[in-house]
């Protein structure tokens, strides 16, 4: 069937900020269905709350709506512009529920508004699992055996029926909170009662645990004439009990004979024709008993996901573009399978490669979080390798996580590296060494596959590690070969080894250092050595066909094999770098710039090579660079890439600190980069330096020194005065970063502190407390500088700039403040020689501005700020990189005098507390936000509103505020206090907080603290007596009742604000609620407003990009 | 142990051998399918050819009992990226070097097999040695070239059954049993089917008789009398490897066959099935030619279109000649399913008689199971003749 011709204007949902479970695939299919469905001609309306998304940029859609997604602000764009469609499979959760929340509230049936790609029956009957499991059962495919339990008699009944090892999962939590297995009888009144407790509707769900059973996934396809495909099939190397995102996964699926494989696949069908998900992708796992093959259904969810992506990238079978085009009425045969061009979408890929993905987690901010991985995702990004075997594909990855790692282990720097040797020691003993590997291996956690490793190393015997991990004898043996490859390799007589042995073991995946490592020689040496014995990659392209047609698209991997694919290409090349796997600090907003390199290189007349290795972004989808390599970003792979390709520059400073660490190693094996110099970067992130420079310049800096000693410290400390900020000089992104008030919390973190050395002191920096601090993108050709944008955070120095909110225009900046911030910017750019973007970040402090730091490159702000103004700031960089000049891409007013906006935008960060429970919800130094959201309108308090909204924090309108203050916050936030009041709020606080309120005149409850009996504040939250809490914490870190005040919040989803500065803003907001309703706008229309207001500022539909 | 792969062509690869020593010639295919060589090294299709799985790790779930495709493995070699080193499933007995030792099977390994698939698909199907014990690229070159031509072979008569059988369930196994005239139909068993074996696959047996068919399995060299004589409602012409150009005296009996239907009344007519070298044999019986597919369909994924319903299937593939469409005449017989990626005729029908034939695997093993349903298509026309009488 051809394509609708009924329907016009379709909808599109984004899923919102990045949170842990839904990261940026959701951009690739966003991006993907957009692009796809405005091509077919319709007009495609886009609403979603995240501005580093490519799926924003207003070029894409017709009308694009950067607005908190929630059901009242939906309402009001379907209102606007009366699509006749809704397409909510593309953007994850979020969307899904947002259909079913708009469909119950009848907004769709009122606007006459279709929901295409899943129906809601089919939604509800995935999404809810009572029907799920009866619409399973009906077909008669087997489920684990599961019960509801409202009480404990009841849930004892069902759990007689199930029988142990059983799950308990209370209804409608977060994080997997009061969730747990009970492994036995006497176990499980109190696992009931916690998970009862936990449930705000007293609900659980009791579930017979299959753990260690074999998991799988299928990627599915259907088309509105009953067509389906699977697009991959996943194995997941780690069995039941780990999240499937927090699993290592492999594709295809390695253990399965065609029997079984097919089998499963026909209750895939089975399943999407029962749920009765009309067309698209839809995503369902599988259990399999690995001593018998009994199959069990885990779940399916009706939509693309995150693994949809990760199929994607693995067959390079763009399920997000044929899921939109199947919802517009396209059957699989009409569409054109776009890698060969001759054959059709409807095939199943077949791939003549192994796919590994490994997840990357963030522990090590979280460190008082449970680091066992179970039923509840952790990870905040993944890593995805492609080699021709497991082996090779698995030391990829490992060497693409950036954990350190080269690969698996063989490096010095691994975890359970040199565990072996332990046994040796007689304190260790061989008995303390193999229950520590039962330990790590037993019991599901991060760094799993290195102490597989270890134990085999340490003779462990196979069988013995199967029989701790569940994990199927054949990846354990596939480990095994690496193990004893690496012996083999450290055994071979002298360097350089021969030439055989050396394309082994490239061909078993190891890199360059770990043999290196393992030979006693350098990195370098080892791909000298290489270089001269002519052991090079071949680059294979990944087809979806195994070489059966011939493919167009040139999307590679490497690999040590005889025949290379790579097209010669005769024109000029430009290779960009991308951010590897999601971290906290380098996510999206990276991936987003790098994109933007691309197009606006592809227009300045360049052939773009991308590299990266993470499978959820729009950077790595085939058709955004002309080549693609999914490559890890190390020094070696690059490095081969380059030798291949002979780029005439490459561009490093738009993926993050990744590409940025290697840019003076690649500059050293004379790789031109292009843009701000690499010495320029080294200066500017240099303290010594970058001192000299500012001092040069005559820029304020906070007062600081080094030191290597709890003596230097303290000597340094009483020179500047407390509070000072201090931090180890080997992290990135904060990690370790502390206030510190006095000699104690010196002398703890000291003692803490454990790897100080000569190359690695510590740095102390006097604290600038209460100071404002502003972050300032700004784009510099070397003659012509571009303030692209002054943000004001809302939170005060001292809470990371990532997890700050921030506000554009500034807010409460002087003229002359702002002249001053022109000056330094422009002082900076000139000194280190910026030639493409920079990140500075100032602080304001009773009127003296100081630099806390300048980032020659692209920054986390760089997508708000383009979106905020209208002006691409990536896309300008990388065109100046090229050589091209400002004041030719920009109109010379807006030049001068930077963007008007007659508009206001704030950003909020978005955390993941609700994750990790346990973890103290406090901002601070080091960053912790996984996302961000954009709120735009007409005012601050309207914009601060959407933003906390977007973040998923609704502020009340009426209703009990309960404050708890650290005594420094109490006078000031008693005049917040006051103001509620007027707005008819009522106030609760604890103890000294209400004695001081009362002593105020203010009329305020007293709230027992957890110790003092109840009703406690834990119950005011969880009955909903209080709508916000105000909570100051008091700086130290102990353990305080602040902590469970937080902890209740969390848990109960009660919004809660942790600085006076956030909670005026807050205040504003609420005001601003309170005299109207959400308005909405599209970024079009503000930019059309902005080329009314101030000619040149901002584009109309077309914003500024050169 | 060192092995080499020459090809006519004069490109040799070099790896590792696996399962048997020795030397193996034959026509060297890829097949794109994940998962199912077991099935495909039994399937007698693959007789005299040397098989590339294009899925880099082979032999991870090792072999079991129940999904040989046929007695024995009738591949002449294998040729893979890695063979793996232990394999793991439940229902797994041996390995599958083991099993391939067992009957003295050789096997290649550790070659860019993605290279030699792009060389097969850029000059087609290629004559090929794999040995372990010459390893002298120019007496192994000049071997290949030595080497017999798919085209013009008759490979069937290797394959097929030497004398006759009813293939039944019995005490849980499958049992071959010897008969002189057709046995009466138990109950359960609602049709008589003949099956003329070209090189049949266990797993179109097991499908026909999961469908209540009894089945008698004949030698590909018997005539239509014999098969006559069976009083069948149904006639199963099987797959099989080789040219069926040189496969003239099945062409005969099917001729004889057809004559036989036109001449029946609809109540006493059989109905008849063909799959793969069965779809070409019906395909030259009614008139039509076949020629030689440059590489060839080997695989589980190809999509094809039921022409009269528009429906996809995926679909399992395992052939190197096709029937050419044009050539069919038009008035008797029409093209009933396309292949969706390059248009080759993967289907044909009789416009008046129960005839039907694809040329791809039904009974897949390996492969998707969509194509099930045209067993029940064949019931359907043998229970339409009943209807009739
Ligand atoms: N009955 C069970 N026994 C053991 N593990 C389970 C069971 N059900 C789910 N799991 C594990 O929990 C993970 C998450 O469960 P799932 O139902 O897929 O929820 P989600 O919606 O978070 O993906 C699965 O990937 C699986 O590893
Ligand atoms: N001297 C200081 N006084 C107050 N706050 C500071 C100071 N230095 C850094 N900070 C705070 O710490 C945060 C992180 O520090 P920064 O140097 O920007 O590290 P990163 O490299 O992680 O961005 C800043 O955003 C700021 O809020
Ligand atoms: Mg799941
Ligand atoms: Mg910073």
């Amino acid at each position: 069937m051809p394509k609708r011709q009924d329907i016009h204007t379709i909808l599109i949902i984004g899923s919102g900020p990045i949170v842990i479970g839904q990261a940026c695939e959701f951009d690739y299919s966003g991006t993907q269905a957009v692009k796809a469905l405005v091509k077919e001609g319709y007009r495609v309306v886009l609403v979603n709350s995240n501005p580093a998304t490519i799926m924003t940029d207003p070029e894409l859609a017709h009308a694009t709506y950067i607005e908190p997604l929630t059901p009242e602000i939906l309402e009001e764009v379907i209102a606007k512009e009366r699509p006749e469609a809704l397409l909510p499979t593309l953007g994850g959760q979020t969307a899904l529920n947002l259909a079913v929340a708009l469909s119950e509230r009848g907004v769709l049936d009122k606007y006459k508004v279709e929901l295409i790609g899943a129906r809601l029956e089919a939604i509800k009957k995935a999404e809810d699992r009572r029907l799920f499991k009866k619409t399973m059962q009906e077909v008669g495919l087997k489920l684990p055996k599961s019960g509801y339990a409202k009480a404990l008699a009841e849930g004892e009944e069902i759990a007689r029926g199930i029988g142990y090892p059983l799950i308990i999962r209370p209804s409608f939590t977060l994080g997997g909170i009061g969730s747990g297995t009970v492994y036995a009888k006497d176990e499980l009144l109190q696992a009931l009662r916690r998970g009862l407790e936990a449930s705000p509707v007293n609900e659980i769900l009791i579930e017979e645990s299959i753990i260690g059973w074999k998991e799988f996934e299928l990627e599915v396809m259907r088309d509105s004439a009953d067509n389906c495909v699977v697009v991959c099939s996943i194995e997941n190397l780690d069995p039941m009990g780990v999240h499937t995102g927090d699993s290592i996964t492999v594709a295809p699926i390695q253990t399965l004979t065609d029997r079984e494989y097919q089998a499963m696949r026909d209750d895939a069908f089975t399943c999407i024709r029962a749920i009765g998900v009309d067309t698209g992708g839809s995503n369902i796992q599988f259990a399999v008993n690995p001593g018998t093959g009994e199959r069990m259904v885990i779940e399916m969810n009706p939509r693309v996901s995150r693994s949809s992506a990760l199929a994607s990238k693995a067959t390079g079978f763009p399920i997000a573009k044929i899921a939109a085009l199947l919802a517009v009425g396209y059957h699989l045969d009409e569409l054109k399978n776009d890698i060969t061009k001759e054959t059709p979408a409807s095939f199943e890929p077949s791939i003549d490669y192994t796919v590994v993905k490994i997840p990357r987690f963030a522990f090590e901010k979280f460190t008082a979080a449970d680091q066992t991985l179970n039923t509840a995702m952790k990870s905040v990004g993944e890593v995805m390798a492609l080699g021709r075997t497991f082996k090779e594909a698995l030391q990829k990855a490992l060497r693409g996580l950036e954990i350190g790692s080269q690969g698996l282990g063989a490096d010095g720097k691994s975890p359970g590296e040199g565990l072996q040797t332990l046994q040796d020691t007689a304190e260790v003993g061989r008995e303390r060494l193999l229950n520590l590997l039962k330990d790590r291996i037993r019991i599901p956690n991060c760094e799993r596959i290195f102490y597989l490793k270890a134990a085999l190393i340490a003779g462990v015997p196979a069988r013995e590690i199967v029989e701790w991990s569940k994990i199927d004898p054949w990846f354990i043996n596939q480990i095994e070969e690496i193990v004893e490859f690496e012996k083999k390799l450290k055994g071979a007589p002298a360097n350089p080894i021969e030439r055989d042995l050396l394309l082994e073991s490239k061909r078993f995946g190891f890199s360059d250092f770990q043999i290196g490592f393992l030979r006693g020689a350098t990195e370098r040496q080892v791909r000298d050595w290489r270089l001269t014995m002519n052991v090079i990659p071949t680059y294979k392209s990944v087809d979806t066909c195994a070489a059966e047609f011939q493919a167009y698209t040139p999307y590679y991997y490497s690999t040590y094999e005889d025949e290379d694919e790579i097209r010669p290409s005769s024109k000029k090349r430009v290779m960009i770098l991308g951010g590897g796997p999601n971290r906290i600090g380098q996510g999206i907003e990276f991936d987003y710039c790098c994109v933007h390199a691309v197009m606006a290189l592809k227009e300045e007349g360049y052939e773009t090579i991308m590299v990266n290795c993470n499978p959820e972004t729009v950077s790595t989808d085939y058709d955004t660079s002309d080549k693609l390599f999914f490559e890890p970003l190390t020094l070696e792979d690059v490095l081969n890439i380059v030798d291949k390709e002979k780029p005439e520059g490459l561009i490093v400073q738009f993926g993050g600190q990744t590409p940025l660490n290697l840019a003076i190693p690649l500059e050293k094996s004379n790789v031109k980069i292009l843009g701000t110099s690499p010495d320029s970067i080294d200066l500017a992130e240099d303290r010594k330096r970058f001192g000299a420079l500012l001092t040069k310049l005559g820029i304020p800096q906070a007062p600081n020194g080094t030191a290597l000693s709890f003596e230097e410290a303290k000597a340094t400390t009483e020179r500047i005065g407390y509070p000072v900020m201090i931090r180890p000089s080997y992290v990135l992104g904060g990690r370790a970063m502390e206030v510190v008030y006095d000699e104690a919390m010196l002398a703890d973190y000291i003692a803490r502190a454990t790897r100080v050395s000569p190359e690695h002191p510590i740095l102390i920096d006097k604290f600038l407390d209460n100071a404002i601090e502003l972050d300032v993108d700004v784009l510099s050709d070397g003659e012509d500088t571009y303030i692209g944008g002054i943000m004001e955070h809302i939170e005060e120095a001292g809470i990371h700039s990532g997890d700050s909110a921030c506000v554009l225009p500034s807010r409460t900046l002087s003229p002359k403040d702002l002249a001053t911030l022109r000056q330094y910017t422009e002082q900076l750019a000139k000194g280190l020689q910026v030639r493409g973007l920079m990140n500075i970040q100032f602080a304001i402090r009773e009127g003296i501005i100081y630099i806390l730091e300048a980032n020659p490159r692209a920054s986390r702000t760089v997508p708000f700020v383009s979106k905020a103004t209208g002006v691409s700031l990536a896309k300008l960089a990388a065109r100046v990189m090229v050589g091209r000049k400002l004041r030719d891409l920009i109109p010379a007013k807006l030049l001068t005098e930077g963007p008007q906006m007659s508009w206001v935008a704030v950003k909020e960060a978005v955390l993941p507390w609700s994750r990790f429970p346990g973890v103290d919800a406090i901002l601070g130094p080091e960053m912790r936000s996984t996302g961000e959201v954009m709120g735009i309108d007409r005012d601050f308090s309207r914009a601060f509103a959407k933003s906390q909204a977007a973040a998923g924090t609704q502020l009340p309108k009426s209703g009990g505020v309960l404050f708890s203050l650290t005594d420094k916050d109490k006078p000031a936030g008693s005049q917040i206090a006051r103001e509620l009041v007027k707005l008819g709020f009522e106030l609760y606080a604890t103890g000294s907080t209400a004695i001081d309120f009362r002593n105020q005149g203010l009329e305020v409850r007293t709230v027992l603290k957890l110790t003092e009996g109840r009703p406690n504040v834990a119950d005011v939250i969880k009955n909903r007596d209080v709508v916000l809490v105000i909570n100051t914490p008091s700086g130290k870190r102990t353990r305080t009742e602040g902590f469970t005040i937080r902890q209740a919040a969390l848990q109960h989803n009660v919004p809660i604000v942790t600085t006076l500065a956030a909670a005026r803003a807050a205040l504003t907001a609420i005001r601003g609620l309170k005299d109207g309703h959400w308005t909405v706008s599209s970024l079009q229309d503000y930019y059309a407003d902005g080329k009314k207001n101030f000619k040149g500022s901002v584009g109309a539909a077309s914003p500024i990009h050169g | 142990m060192k092995a080499l792969l020459a090809l006519e062509s004069g490109r040799v690869f070099a790896g590792l051998s696996f399962g048997a020593e020795g030397e193996t010639t034959g026509e060297v295919v890829f097949n794109t399918c994940m998962a199912g060589y077991q099935e495909i090294l039994t399937d007698p299709s693959y007789e005299g050819q040397i098989i590339t799985m294009t899925s880099p790790h082979i032999g991870n779930y090792g072999v079991n009992e129940e999904d040989a495709e046929s007695r024995k493995p009738f591949g002449a070699g294998l040729v893979v990226r890695e063979i793996s080193g232990l394999y793991s499933n439940w229902r797994a007995k041996e390995s599958l070097q083991a099993y391939m030792q067992r009957f003295g099977l050789v096997g290649l390994s550790d070659i860019d097999t993605r290279a030699l698939t792009k060389h097969l698909r850029e000059v087609g199907s290629l004559r090929g040695v794999v040995s372990t014990r010459d390893l002298d690229t120019k007496s192994l070159i000049s071997k290949a070239k030595a080497a017999p031509s798919m085209a013009g072979q008759d490979l069937a008569k290797h394959v097929t059954a030497d004398k006759a059988y009813q293939w039944a369930r019995e005490g849980g196994r499958w049992i071959r049993r010897s008969f002189d005239k057709a046995p009466e139909l138990l109950t359960g068993e609602r049709f008589r089917v003949v099956v003329m074996d070209f090189g049949v696959k266990f797993n179109t047996l097991r499908n026909l008789s999961q469908h209540g068919c009894q089945l008698l399995v004949m030698p590909a060299q018997s005539t239509a009398d014999q098969i006559l004589a069976l009083e069948p409602d149904g006639i199963l012409i099987s797959n099989g490897p080789g040219d069926p150009a040189a496969v003239p005296y099945g062409v005969e009996s099917l001729q004889q066959l057809i004559r036989e239907l036109e001449r029946r009344t609809k109540d006493r007519q059989f109905a008849i099935m063909g799959i793969c070298l069965g779809h070409q044999l019906l395909g030259l019986a009614l008139g039509g030619k076949t020629f030689k597919l440059k590489f060839g369909h080997r695989g589980g994924n190809h999509p094809v279109k039921d022409v009269a319903t528009g429906k996809i299937e995926i679909t399992s593939q395992n052939h190197g000649f096709a029937v050419d469409a044009a050539s069919l005449p038009q008035k008797d017989v029409e093209v009933s399913h396309l292949n969706l990626n390059d248009n080759t005729c993967e289907g044909l029908r009789h416009r008046r008689l129960p005839i039907f034939a694809v040329q791809y695997h039904p009974e897949s093993a390996p492969g998707p199971h969509d194509a099930a349903y045209l067993f029940d298509r064949f019931l359907q026309q043998m229970t339409a003749k009943r209807a009739h009488a």
